[in-house]
């Protein structure tokens, strides 16, 4: 056995082996991963596309069921990337099976590859799933479909870093929620998913722009509808200095094992 | 600590609760950041080589820890990726036959019985044909057959060429096992040698020769031996021998001699101590300097 020899790079067999590890325990628990997210998303868009239809000015044209899509879509990508982000990384810890990640051969990158890609792939595919669901219920046409697809990609990786730190900071189920629950879904909500922010009256309005969930909702719907409040440039900007912000962080979590070794 | 590791043996790491084996293991295998020192396996600096270094070796924790509901066979191509080592079924299956898992391949992890858990642990340790495997605390918590069972299945390991480092607070299990043993405690390393040199070391034999009659002192006859007397002179009890058998044959000679000195005796009792009993003295020792 001593004679066997070693390849000291990336260990991308590694990498691969946690991503499929992680997509695999997704379809094992696919009403909670996929089911329960699409079944949401597709009551939003019949309750509120039906209800509101006629009473929301402002929406460029476009029917207020398509303009929801956009805002739909990014409110389950956020929650979605960070939760199966953070859920991913937290349970080894929780069981105590991240021994065998950190006796491993893996390192930062490895281990962002696996489960970063995974958390960001099953939001990929989630988000697939409702814009085919969505299709069926209300009238919605994308404008800049490979940017829509950048985007997304964008955002879910961005958040889905995001939700790893969260997972290697939780040291309890609450800690889990507590930041998706309330900080996420209600910035979301309130960070233009029904309305434009543009119908606001000030000083909201001007208060609604330091919330920064307005500008990923406000780029996503640009890439649907063509039209949007801010520059698509400024959406694309601040979700990269925000991956780049978690990248940093989680970086310096590997390098001081913080939360992660005795 | 010093403390250098054979190619190929059992190495067997005894403390009591708290003594640092565990993080000893952890600070090797990455699980521990040590706060200083230098640790190098196969002659590579663990912090430098830290890849290579990790391919090479396996680690069975003492807790259970792996995802419950995953089936077996998934969660042991799942440690042989991680470790980087390409798909192999065949290896997988020789894995599982090996530690009689074959037939609960398809079955998830939570519907085994502990036993099979802790076997499943093994597997995912050995998927990638690690050359130095840890052991902490194999058999802690199982039954009696299945520690004799996890023994056998740590001397096929030995027997392909696997050095073995295991901690145990179980002393026979170091006693039946280990060619070499290192005693812990308090982060300390207070000895480390050959187990049969250890026993021949620090071994001693005590036998009690219940005799007929009391006797108020020990004849010359027998003063060469290192016996005194005890119970208001009822009993002769010998202590000397070490753990080679010199103890064993002493006694047998103070038997004949006693018939010969015509001194009945109604009862024998004898006791070799065992590596518990060194192990014990040992730490006690240390306590009791450190504490003067």
């Amino acid at each position: 056995m001593s004679g066997r020899t070693y390849n000291s790079g990336l260990n991308l067999r590694g990498a691969f082996a946690i991503f499929k590890n992680e997509l695999m325990r997704a379809f094992r628990t696919i009403f909670g991963s996929i089911l329960s997210p699409v079944i949401t998303t597709s009551l939003y868009l019949i309750v509120f596309g039906a209800a509101m239809q006629d009473r929301m000015p402002g929406l460029g044209g476009a029917g207020y069921g398509a303009f929801i899509v956009p805002g739909l879509l990014m409110l389950t990508l956020l929650s979605e990337s960070t939760s199966n982000a953070s859920f991913g990384i937290y349970m080894p810890k929780f069981t105590g099976a991240i021994y065998e990640l950190l006796s491993a051969p893996v390192g930062v990158a490895e281990t962002l590859i696996g489960f970063v890609g995974a958390a960001a792939a099953k939001s990929l595919i989630l988000e697939a799933i409702i814009m085919g669901t969505a299709a069926l219920i209300v009238d919605y046409e994308v404008a800049h479909p490979l940017l829509a697809l950048g985007f997304i990609i964008l955002v879910s990786s961005a958040f889905s870093l995001f939700g790893f730190i969260l997972g290697l900071w939780a040291d309890g189920f609450e800690k889990l929620q507590i930041i998706p629950m309330l900080v996420l879904t209600p910035l979301t909500f309130l960070g233009g998913t029904f309305y434009p922010i543009s119908v606001l009256p000030e000083p909201w309005q001007t208060v609604a722009m330091a919330n920064p969930i307005v500008y990923l909702v406000d780029g996503l719907r640009w890439t649907f509808l063509g039209t949007s409040d801010f520059p698509i440039g400024l959406s694309f900007g601040i979700t990269m200095a925000f991956m780049i912000a978690c990248v940093t962080v989680i970086s310096f979590i590997f390098r001081t094992g913080w939360r992660l070794r005795e | 600590m010093d403390l250098q590791i054979r190619r190929g043996e059992i190495f067997a790491l005894l403390g009591p609760n708290g003594a640092g084996k565990t993080t000893l293991i952890g600070a090797v295998c990455g699980l521990v950041n040590p706060t200083g020192g230098s640790i190098s396996a196969f002659g590579l600096d663990i912090r430098q080589h830290w890849r290579e270094v990790r391919r090479r070796i396996g680690l069975v924790p003492q807790e259970l820890a792996f995802d419950m509901f995953d089936k077996v066979i998934r969660q042991v191509r799942f440690s042989r990726g991680m470790f980087g080592c390409a798909p192999d079924e065949a290896r997988i299956e020789e894995v599982l036959r090996s530690l009689s898992l074959w037939d609960k391949r398809e079955e998830p992890i939570r519907k085994l019985s502990g036993g099979m858990k802790r076997r499943v642990m093994i597997a995912k340790a050995l998927a990638h044909d690690p050359e130095l495997l840890f052991l902490d605390e194999p058999t802690a918590g199982v039954d009696v057959e299945l520690r004799r069972d996890m023994w056998a299945q740590i001397e096929a390991l030995r027997q392909r060429g696997t050095t073995i480092i295991l901690t145990t607070h179980y002393i026979e299990e170091a006693e039946e096992m280990a060619d070499r043993v290192g005693v812990i405690n308090k982060g300390q390393l207070l000895l480390t040698d050959d187990k049969s040199a250890i026993m021949a070391r620090l071994g001693t034999t005590e036998a009690h020769f219940i005799l007929a009659a009391p006797m108020q002192v020990v004849p010359p006859v027998l003063a060469h031996y290192p016996i005194v007397l005890e119970d208001g002179g009822q009993r002769l009890v010998y202590r000397g021998g070490d753990g080679t058998g010199k103890g064993k044959r002493e006694v047998a000679e103070l038997a004949q001699d006693l018939t010969r000195a015509q001194i009945a005796f109604t009862g024998l009792e004898t006791r070799e101590s065992t590596l518990e009993q060194i192990f014990v003295d040992l730490v006690q020792q240390r306590e009791r300097e450190l504490a003067a």
